[in-house]
């Protein structure tokens, strides 16, 4: 069951420069409307895990790990690989998560992620497959919250996608339904690179990658993920108050052209 | 015998400072005959009195105390207010100016609603109860304007400095009020955005660098470089 | 990924282990303080390949209300494991290991913490093990110690926690994943190092009362080792600034 979120532990002082400062175009740390804060991607981190990467973005770490292991196919995709994404809102990682099993934030922000990546087809499924009905590879992305600070969609997305990117599975060959594995490794095949932004819509303006107090501010929140054609193929929007049409469609606008810059910086980070 | 420890050394928790002829003070304790530090920072020895003044730590109230907290919830007689304590405070109704008995809840909405900063000064507390806040005094109320700063309480008295020293002259060189609560909430509230500005990253910057020497210094100069001026108040040319 | 193979000795003919280690020899440990924003005190620990977060958060109110004690504070652990932490991955429900040893991490901690300062509020330590590689129990509890510290927790001492154990009939210090896997004990030890008070100790294996008191004598040695390490590591970054700041000053010819 949901229900409405607790009221932001910040004082009605600061939040009404937030707002005043945008409505003058600035943000509290100097930041345009527009701009991300510093961000940093270190890929390989966890040598356990098949592919990993840690996303610093501000202050916000997120973590994601991605493992490949064998697995039953779902029974109306039974030619295609699985993918599962899994996102853990740790207690470490603010003073608001508790432990517990995922609440409606984590699976939110699971899901969206998930949606960014699934629906831009980034990873060709049909070329996990190991033997029809019986047998594929199981894609575990596990994104894990380190440090909140604001836009914990986009971090997990980026470091998401970058430790896919990473991400090595064995060399193998199928004999007799088995999988054998040989000497190697290969990547895993990726065929686009989703590329998730995220709004807030503060006062009348919108501004890009929210920190957490102009989270705590904000009306309402939109995401879009963008693949590299520059096809919207996922969206989702968030917070209490409406969007108007026009802000809906100037917010795609803006997010289509943040997120090649986004694109280039995980390439790079991913080599 | 005598002091493990030099003066003004970092030392940590567990770490044995002196033996035999001293007395603990403050973030330090004694077992038989040796005193250890107990939490992470400088040690200071004030005539046979071995204490450690702490890099970090939450705030404790005092009574006396001047704190900056935000109204959390309206109840029947009173508020509960954050003061970035372990303890949520309570400003009753009754330690407000100008109340009439009983307080109807309407009335106490009116005077400080949610999401209000007040200041506040500490006047009870004990290891038994919630700590009391009253609003009844020169300069306390509700606060309408300024930035809030956050910085660990444990540096607030280098803040201050000795006699108030560093704090006058940060107000007096950026030219803003500066309200300073015991519990590590500071208010800076100047008429030009660029001296707030600069009076915040200077408040950042004692945080980070109270436990070295000559910070008075460091930090006019450092004011002087982006205000320039002895004295900066908006409108004269820098 | 792929199958693992029981490798054929864990000491070669030299003394060396897998990784080239004597069998005294600690693995290689990194200690880092402060690393999380939100957190009240944080430090991440490396020792071979555990890869460990740490987070303390308190003094604070407790929720729920009820489990607060009148008289001193709440202590709370939770050591948790990444669900890619592990070779085969993991799911991120707790299991009994996991909540085992937040119970024994928790007791090796709490004397050592000045609880009764703090009545009625929670002091709450989160473990979380992003890479798990043999003995990581014990570096959580170093890493635990810094957080604490960190926080600006008050502490009689430091606890300082190091595994001794026993392969191939020799007793060894620290052991790894595939050392513990296959070797015939392990036993880690915690030490609240100002005290020599020992507040952790499990053992699985089969030793001799010799072998025993041999291990625990490796074992307190190590953790005084380390309890070093955590004071640089709690002291460094100070330090650092200090000698930033005096250097600052020097350079422009500026006195004390």
């Amino acid at each position: 069951m949901s229900s409405t979120p607790q009221r932001s532990p910040m004082a009605r002082i600061e939040q009404r420069s937030i707002v005043d400062m945008i409505s003058h175009g600035k943000r509290i740390d100097g930041r345009s409307l527009t701009d991300y804060r510093d961000l940093k991607i270190e890929v390989g981190i966890i040598e356990k895990a098949n592919g990993s990467a840690q996303v610093f973005l501000g202050k916000t770490k997120v973590m994601v790990g991605v493992k490949v292991e064998t697995g039953d196919p779902f029974p109306d995709t039974p030619n295609e690989g699985i993918l599962t994404v899994n996102a853990e809102l740790v207690p470490l990682a603010s003073p608001s998560f508790e432990a517990g099993p995922p609440d409606e934030n984590s699976i939110e922000l699971a899901r969206v992620v998930d949606r960014g990546v699934r629906e831009s087809k980034a990873i060709d499924l049909e070329q996990l497959c190991v033997e029809p009905s019986k047998k594929v590879f199981v894609v575990f992305v596990d994104i894990y919250v380190l440090d909140h600070d604001g836009n914990l969609i986009d971090a997990s997305a980026i470091a998401s996608l970058a430790a896919l990117l990473n991400a090595r599975m064995s060399n193998y060959e199928i004999k007799d339904g088995e999988v054998i594995f040989r000497p190697g490794y290969r990547p895993l095949p990726i065929k686009n690179r989703p590329i998730t932004v995220t709004l807030a819509k503060i006062g009348n303006s919108l501004v890009v990658d929210p920190c957490l107090e102009e989270e705590q501010v904000m009306s309402a929140r939109l995401t879009a993920a963008i693949d590299e054609s520059g096809r919207v193929c996922a969206m989702q929007k968030g917070g209490v108050e409406g969007l108007t049409i026009e802000e809906l469609k100037a917010a795609v606008q803006i997010i289509s052209k943040k997120a090649n810059v986004i694109r280039e910086k995980i390439s790079e980070a991913a080599r | 015998m005598g002091l493990h420890v030099e003066k003004r050394q970092l030392v940590a928790p567990g770490e044995i400072v002196a033996e035999g002829g001293y007395f603990a003070g403050e973030n330090v304790y004694r077992e038989n005959d040796k005193i250890f530090a107990s939490r992470l920072g400088l040690l200071e020895v004030v005539g046979n009195r071995v204490h450690v003044v702490p890099i970090k730590g939450c705030y404790i109230p005092y009574i006396g105390d001047p704190v900056i907290g935000r109204i959390d919830d309206v109840g029947m007689s009173g508020w509960s207010v954050d003061i970035n304590a372990p303890y949520p405070a309570l400003l009753p109704a009754s330690e407000t100016f100008g109340h009439r008995q009983p307080f109807p809840k309407a009335d106490l909405t009116k005077m400080f609603d949610v999401g209000d900063l007040v200041l506040a000064k500490v006047i009870a507390f004990d290891r038994t109860r919630d700590p009391l806040i009253t609003v009844k005094g020169p300069e306390l109320g509700k606060a309408t304007s300024g930035r809030i700063v956050k910085i660990s309480p444990t540096k607030i008295p280098r803040l201050i400095g000795r006699k108030g020293s560093m704090i006058s002259t940060l107000k007096k060189q950026t030219g803003c009020q500066i309200m300073v609560g015991q519990n590590g909430i500071v208010l800076v509230s100047g008429k030009s955005p660029e001296g707030e500005r600069v009076a915040v990253s200077a408040i950042y910057m004692i945080e980070r660098e109270a436990h070295t020497r000559g910070l008075t210094d460091r930090i006019q100069e450092m004011i002087r470089k982006e205000l320039g001026g002895e004295e900066f108040v908006s409108g004269k040319a820098p | 990924m792929f199958q693992e193979k029981r490798p054929e000795r864990l000491i070669d003919l030299n003394g060396s282990r897998l990784d080239g280690r004597k069998l005294d020899q600690l693995r290689q440990i990194k200690l880092e303080v402060g690393v999380l924003d939100k957190a009240n005190g944080s430090a991440y620990v490396e020792q071979g390949k555990n890869r460990i977060l740490v987070a303390v958060y308190g003094p604070r109110e407790a929720h729920p209300k009820h489990i607060a004690l009148p008289d001193r504070a709440v202590v709370r652990c939770r050591y948790h494991m990444a669900p890619f932490s592990t070779e085969e991955r993991k799911s991120p429900a707790p299991s009994r290991r996991e909540m085992e040893l937040s119970k024994v991490i928790r007791e090796a901690l709490e004397p050592a913490i000045l609880s009764e300062n703090y009545p009625r509020t929670t002091i709450d330590i989160f473990i979380e093990v992003l890479q798990s590689d043999g003995g990581s129990r014990c570096a959580a509890i170093n890493g635990a110690s810094l957080a604490l510290a960190d926080a600006g927790i008050p502490m009689k001492s430091l606890v300082s926690a190091c595994a001794v154990g026993k392969i191939e009939g020799q007793i060894a210090l620290d052991l790894s994943d595939l050392e513990d896997k296959y070797g015939e004990a392990d036993m880690p030890i915690a030490l609240m190092t100002s005290f020599n008070k020992i507040t952790l100790v499990q053992m699985d294996g089969s030793l001799t009362l010799e072998e025993f008191a041999k291990a625990v004598d490796m074992a307190v040695d190590s953790c005084n080792q380390i309890h070093e390490m955590q004071k640089t590591a709690l002291k460094g970054e100070y330090l650092m600034i200090k000698e930033e700041v005096e250097e600052k000053e020097g350079s422009e010819g500026a006195g004390e």
